[in-house]
């Protein structure tokens, strides 16, 4: 395989490397099992998050609604679980939440593919009604007493060790549902027909419309889509969390968009890639965990994700501008 | 009548009208007060200037996340200037410390703004990604700082800017009504207010037509970092202390006033009327809703679900207001099904 210095992925994974290899320097210990856990861990929302970003970009949209939609989903079936059926099993909990999220995304989709208004605006507005939908007439208290049900996920692990000087480690199954996720959005984006019709509408709505792909449709299904896993990772935040926070998770949005661009999606849409999303999602949380590490204070946190994001994403903008100007 | 409602200014008028009369129904001795009306003229300047700075980076089709930090890193630097070396001063000193803590946050806005208007003129990122990215930057610096914690105990001359009146008008609104008065007029009466309209309108003919589109583009952003400069001084006058994350509401609520004053936020259309319109209502709303006893979140959901009802008015008008469909859609901002006939 050529290394292909032009693309995203290879600078990011380029980065990640040498981030790790000067923290290993620095701090020995950095290199260890915690260490990896912990990132995984710490990707998981983020990256559930992500990949549901991924597929707007590619449609050619944007979604900065959906942590609203994660912590309306989240907090509701929580509320849900606790007053009317506690005991309900982990699972029909996770299906309650994804089923709130696919909701809330169908009042996106309704806006933006029957209405034809601009993406941006739209989720704006509805990141704003979601969230003051949630706090007004849902509830605003931190619920600490979560279902059994969701208590009991938290428990379950895939990985569970002690390290050489006696502390643990562990990774909770919820990462098998960033795997799922992966998965099935990768054989949606590539294996169907939907996947494609989704690559073509963001290379150019108007082409797409005129070989014949229904654009209202597919663009609808994109916001379900992501509604959806919003709900999604916003039940695996409370769960792991053990608790459910309606403050929480909003504000997010634009750190998770951060990592998907700088995994070489274009905003432009028709481009983007999982692996590219990963590796972004694997930086953001390696500078929100690790900075730190290499000696940089963690107020400077925001300063680095910024940073990454001018270069990251002006990198390919320079180059492509400069091969216009080449062509012209 | 038809007339009136055929522009987004005159629909926005009636809103307005409907919105202050409704408001002065429900809550006739409160709303009506000389004490509340006096309060909302101290409120809504901060946030309308942020719409100002908004509101012209949108007719070139493009958009400013940043406002919301440039505003508090300028503010940041002229309350350390303020606190390290204006304490204790009085008379002619005093006053050089405030101007030059003011002249240093509009320095700090206009260079943040122009560098903006380098990541998206000279190296192409998008607008949303450049301002992002920034954003991000001008707020992390803010926070490196402080630490985080808000900076106060200034002199009693800084509160002048925002709690002052002159001949009975808030200081506020003097400054807003005096930027909104020259965005106006720039907009309307020079030869760069029509290059950024044509701009918006179509960025490929206006640089065939001869526009250095750079330059243009530059300008653009380095006014909204100074209009987002000034709020922040005027937030942090009214605060009497300046914070990294202060008014980080303001973001979506200065996007919302642009495009509910009927901002095309793909570019070419925008007037200032209909933001300063805009500007009048949402404050109307908030005000009397706090009156009524609505919570805050409740206000959120109702500013949003207002700009969702405006743009899908406005959508069927936007065509019909721009001479030609674009070209070449800014990145990000792309037209939807039913926008770009």
């Amino acid at each position: 395989m050529k290394l292909d210095l032009t693309r995203n992925e290879t600078l990011v994974a380029g980065v990640i490397l040498a981030f790790c290899a000067i923290a290993a320097v620095v701090d020995p210990g950095f290199l260890s099992m915690p260490t990896l856990t912990d990132l995984l861990r710490g990707g998981i929302v983020l990256g559930i998050f992500a990949v549901g970003a991924m597929l707007v970009l590619v449609s050619g949209g944007i979604d900065v609604s959906f942590t609203a939609v994660a912590a309306f989903a989240m907090y509701t079936t929580t509320l849900l679980l606790v007053n009317w059926a506690p005991g309900l099993p982990w699972w029909a909990a996770f299906l309650v939440a994804m089923a709130i999220g696919a909701l809330l995304g169908a009042f996106n989709g309704l806006f933006i593919a029957g209405f034809g208004l601009p993406t941006l605006i739209v989720t704006l507005g509805t990141l704003s009604i979601f969230r003051g939908f949630l706090l007004t007439f849902v509830g605003s208290k931190l619920i600490s007493n979560l279902p059994p049900g969701m208590r009991d996920f938290s428990r379950l692990m895939m990985v569970r060790g002690t390290n050489a000087d006696g502390s643990f480690y562990s990774l909770p199954w919820a990462f098998a549902f960033l795997v799922g996720v992966v998965v099935v959005t990768w054989t949606i984006l590539y294996r169907t027909m939907l996947g494609r019709a989704i690559f073509a509408m963001g290379g150019s709505m108007e082409s797409a419309r005129r070989i014949g792909i229904p654009v209202r449709a597919t663009q609808f299904f994109v916001y379900v889509y992501v509604g959806t896993m919003a709900g999604l990772a916003g039940i695996i935040h409370a769960s792991m969390a053990r608790v459910a926070n309606p403050f929480d998770l909003v504000g997010l949005e634009l750190s998770v968009i951060a990592a998907v661009v700088l995994g070489g999606a274009r905003l432009a849409g028709g481009y983007g890639t999982l692996t590219g999303t990963l590796l972004g999602v694997a930086l953001i949380v390696l500078v929100r965990n690790s900075l730190i590490v290499l000696g940089i204070p963690s107020t400077w946190q925001s300063v680095a994700i910024g940073i990454l994001i001018l270069i990251g994403t002006g990198l390919p903008a320079w180059q492509a501008k400069r091969a216009a100007a080449r062509a012209a | 009548m038809k007339r009136l409602l055929a522009a987004p200014e005159g629909r926005l008028a009636v809103i307005t009208l409907v919105i202050f009369a409704g408001m002065s129904f429900l809550a006739p001795d409160r709303f009506l007060s000389v004490q509340n009306v006096t309060s909302m003229a101290f409120q809504f300047p901060e946030f309308a200037i942020l719409a100002l700075a908004m509101t012209i980076t949108m007719l070139t089709g493009g958009i400013d996340l940043s406002v919301v930090g440039i505003a508090n890193l300028s503010a940041i630097v002229a309350a350390l200037i303020l606190t390290r070396f204006a304490t204790g001063t009085t008379g002619t000193d005093a006053v050089l410390w405030l101007a030059l803590a003011l002249a240093a946050a509009g320095g700090i806005g206009l260079v943040a703004g122009l560098f903006n208007g380098v990541a998206v003129a000279v190296f192409g990122l998008p607008a949303i990604l450049a301002t992002l990215g920034s954003g991000l930057i001008f707020t992390g610096i803010a926070i490196a700082l402080t630490g985080g914690s808000a900076v106060m105990g200034f002199p009693a001359a800084a509160a002048w800017l925002g709690n002052a009146t002159l001949a009975g008008v808030p200081v506020p609104l003097l400054l807003f009504a005096l930027l909104a008065g020259g965005l106006a007029f720039v907009l309307a009466r020079t030869g760069f207010g029509l290059k950024v309209q044509m701009y918006g309108t179509n960025p490929l003919a206006a640089h065939f037509a001869g526009v250095d589109v750079t330059r243009l583009l530059i300008r653009v952003y380095a006014v909204s970092g100074v209009l987002a400069a000034i709020a922040g001084l005027v937030v942090m006058s009214r605060a009497n202390s300046a914070k990294a994350d202060y008014g980080s509401s303001y973001l979506l609520l200065a996007v919302l006033i642009a495009v509910l004053g009927g901002v095309n936020p793909y570019g070419g259309y925008g007037r200032v009327v209909g933001v300063v319109l805009a500007v009048l209502s949402m404050q109307f709303l908030s005000s009397g809703l706090n009156m009524l006893g609505v919570s805050n979140f409740a206000r959120e959901l109702i500013w949003g679900a207002l700009l969702l009802v405006v743009m899908v008015v406005n959508a069927g008008s936007w065509p019909r207001l721009r001479a030609r469909p674009r070209v070449r859609a800014e990145p990000g901002l792309q037209p939807s099904p039913g926008t770009e006939t």
